[in-house]
This record gives structure tokens, C-alpha cells and sequence, in this order.
């Protein structure tokens, strides 16, 4: 589940980000608790907290004092426009730069594109 | 109840050694900490000293704000498990050792007792001699654990349990701290297997702290660069090397630092690859010294 790139609890966060973006954790939904999650991964409960609280931090959860955390209204939306707005600088341009070490001409790569798009729309 | 513990300027020497050097260490309460050295780095004559197994007789400790030593209170409330030789008595029987902890630990839960001893399989009506080393540590942490003391240490006491029974030492572990939370300290050579258990880790090396830390920051203090040569050496210059190998042109130096956003921007630019370290290598790479 985790490994060593990051810091643990920003990988819980993304963890749950994800969750939230595939539609498994929708909106007002409770999420585990600290604790639980810390002892299904086998993880420091501070850490696990550590991570939780970024995501409230950041507005994906909220709290409700006693009852637990759970997942705002506008987290998917929020978080959707985070990944598209990121999307060509992660994914498209480190695709470019590899497709320009190895020599693969970039016309090919449109042509694939197109191809794909064809596929999508038959 | 948790107890916190204060260490100032603590030094042991025996005969032609120092085995603790001026060591001042603070550790709240409440907190899974992980005592990382290699052997003879000081760790058990650490543990045994806030255990109140032996005086100070150079600085001081303080448990829960006060002198372990003939401190009846806190030697109640104070659980150090050591290896799984510690508790072998010839001739005594897993009951005997499960009858003393019950008498002596205000916290014991025997109910919980039972149930590790169930998960662990150690059969109690047997002599502790004709125990495995497996079942040995299962006792040990079984008393370890069901002690419920407000500071307990466990010293490499499940080195000799086999892989599943450690993973399940994990689970029973995380699961009782979250229900009664206390101050826990393991010390382990099984780095990595527990790494994630542990708040803050603190190292140990020649009777000397070398760091203590929250276990992830200090993970993310590690760094390899890896790239050519030349640019490796300009981009690490300056900086804490812990270690270095070279295979062709391509070099890898492991720092141990914050590495800011403007450098690995540079680092980037170079053409250099930053990876993280693992708490272990880390370990290895800040223990190794100059002696044998």
C-alpha cells in the first residue's frame, strides 16, 4: 500500500483523494477513523491522524465533533479541477520529453491520439 | 496513563568503555517511539536504567517526573522486557511467570493475558526451559503487553518469534495502544517491519544520540542523488554525504539534510534523480562509524 517516496500521511491523502474522485467516498459520506485506518495499514495512529488532517486542512474533509470525519460537499468537484488543471504539466509534458529521448516523432504521438479519439467516438 | 521521561546528561562508563556518553534525551508521554542502534551502541543499558534496573550514577533520569531507582510507584508502573532469555528461571513454570506479573503490575489484564497466550499458543502448564525461542518472546511480550504499564520497553523481545507471529504482535500491539494508550518504546533490528509503528524514532550510537526525530520527517531527511559524476559532486558539495558509490560515470551519494525546493529544482536541471531513503539505510548509513 504505501512505500517510500513520500511521507506516509501524504500518501493516506492521496489515497482518500482518489477514493473520493472514483466515486467510492461521495459527498457527506463518513469516512474510517484515525484509529481504524491505523490499524488496518499497521500504521503509527499519528501518522494516520497526520494525514486526515491535511485533508481537512485543505478542505477535502470535515469534522463533526464526536461523531467523526467526513467528506465535503464540493471535495470531487474541487479535486477534479485540481487533476485537470495539473493534468498536462504531470502527464502530458513528461510523455512529450520521453517520447523525445527515445525518438519517437511527436506527429506519431498525435496520430496515436487521433486514433484513440476515433475509438473512443466509434 | 502515560508517563513521559526526562534525560539529562546520563553517561555509564564501565572498565575501559563508555557505553552512555552525556546523553540528554526528552520523550513525552503517550507517544511508540523506536530505539534504533547497533549492538553494544548503548540501548539495553539505556533501557535498564530507566527501568530502574540500575542506579545513575552520572546525570539524571526522571520518569513521570521522578527518579526511577527504589521508586516503588514507578517500578510498578515501569515494564522492561528483554530478550527472551530474560524471564527463564530453571525450574519455573509459564504460570509462575504469569502469577509474579499478575501480583506485581496494578494495570494487569488477564483476560488479555489469556487471549495472547491463545494467539501465541504458549502452553502454560510447561516449564519456561522447555519453551522455543518462539514461544519464549510470546511470553515475553505477552507479559510485555498485558501489563498495561504507563511505560513500557521492549528490548529486541520479539526477535525470536517467526514472521506471522510477528505480524500479529503488530496487530495486538497497535490495537491495545489505541484502546489504553501509554508510552511505548521498541528497540529492533527488524527496521523496516516496524518503521511505521513507531511516532518518532530515536538513534543511539556509541552511547551517544545521534537523532530523534518523528519517524517521517526523518525519512524525508535522507536523500540519493544519483547522476553523473561531476554534476553529482557540484550538487552535493557543502552538504552532510553519508555515503557514496560509483558504478562507470554514473555516481549515487546519500545526503542527510533538508534538500529546499530551489535545489531540487537545480537538481533537475542537471539531470539528477532524488530519491528517498529508507529509515533503514538511513539507520545503517548514520550508525556506521569508523569501528569495526
Amino acid at each position: 500500500m504505501f512505500d517510500d517516496r513520500s511521507p506516509i500521511y501524504h500518501q493516506i491523502a492521496e489515497a482518500i483523494k482518489n477514493d473520493i474522485l472514483s466515486g467510492e467516498l461521495g459527498a457527506d459520506e463518513q469516512v474510517m477513523s484515525t484509529n481504524q485506518y491505523a490499524a488496518f495499514y499497521r500504521i503509527n495512529p499519528a501518522t494516520a491522524a497526520k494525514g486526515f488532517q491535511q485533508l481537512v486542512d485543505e478542505g477535502v474533509l470535515y469534522k463533526r465533533r464526536g461523531i467523526g470525519m467526513f467528506v465535503s460537499a464540493d471535495a470531487r468537484d474541487a479535486l477534479l479541477a485540481q487533476r485537470r488543471e495539473r493534468f498536462f504539466a504531470d502527464v502530458v509534458e513528461p510523455m512529450v520529453a520521453e517520447a523525445r529521448v527515445i525518438g519517437i516523432p511527436l506527429d506519431d504521438v498525435v496520430a496515436h491520439l487521433q486514433t484513440l479519439k476515433g475509438r473512443d467516438q466509434a | 496513563m502515560t508517563f513521559g521521561i526526562e534525560i539529562q546528561d546520563l553517561t555509564v562508563r564501565y572498565p575501559g568503555v563508555t557505553a552512555i556518553d552525556s546523553l540528554t534525551l526528552k520523550l513525552e508521554g503517550g507517544k511508540i517511539y523506536g530505539l534504533l542502534g547497533r549492538n553494544g551502541s548503548g540501548k539495553t543499558t539505556l533501557l535498564s536504567l530507566i527501568a530502574a534496573f540500575r542506579r545513575v550514577t552520572e546525570g539524571t533520569i526522571l520518569v513521570d517526573g521522578e527518579a526511577p531507582f527504589e521508586n516503588e510507584r514507578l517500578t510498578q508502573q515501569i515494564c522492561l522486557i528483554r530478550e527472551s532469555g530474560d524471564l527463564v528461571v530453571e525450574g519455573e513454570y509459564v504460570k509462575g511467570i504469569l502469577h509474579r506479573a499478575r501480583m506485581l503490575r496494578p494495570g494487569w489484564d488477564e483476560e488479555f493475558a489469556q487471549r495472547l497466550l491463545d494467539l501465541f499458543e504458549v502452553p502454560v502448564n510447561r516449564g519456561v526451559t522447555k519453551l522455543s525461542r518462539g514461544q519464549r518472546s510470546a511470553l515475553g511480550i505477552t507479559v510485555g503487553l498485558a501489563s498495561r504499564a504507563p511505560l513500557t520497553m521492549l528490548d529486541e523481545s520479539y526477535l525470536g518469534m517467526d514472521a506471522p507471529s510477528r505480524y500479529a504482535f503488530y496487530d495486538v500491539l497497535l490495537e491495545d495502544y489505541i484502546a489504553h494508550p501509554r508510552t511505548i518504546i521498541l528497540s529492533t533490528h527488524l527496521i523496516e517491519e516496524v518503521a511505521r509503528l513507531f511516532e518518532q524514532v530515536v538513534i543511539i550510537d556509541n552511547g551517544r544520540l545521534v537523532a530523534h526525530e518523528d519517524t517521517e520527517s526523518l525519512r524525508m531527511r535522507g536523500a540519493a542523488v544519483v547522476g553523473p559524476a561531476a554534476a553529482v559532486d557540484d550538487f552535493t558539495t557543502g552538504m552532510t554525504v553519508l555515503g557514496e558509490q560509483r558504478l562507470g560515470g554514473t555516481k549515487s551519494v546519500t545526503v542527510y539534510g533538508e534538500i529546499g525546493r530551489d535545489a531540487r529544482a537545480v537538481a533537475a536541471d542537471w539531470g539528477l534523480e532524488l530519491s528517498p531513503v529508507a529509515l533503514q539505510d538511513l539507520f545503517v548509513h548514520l550508525t556506521k562509524g569508523d569501528r569495526a
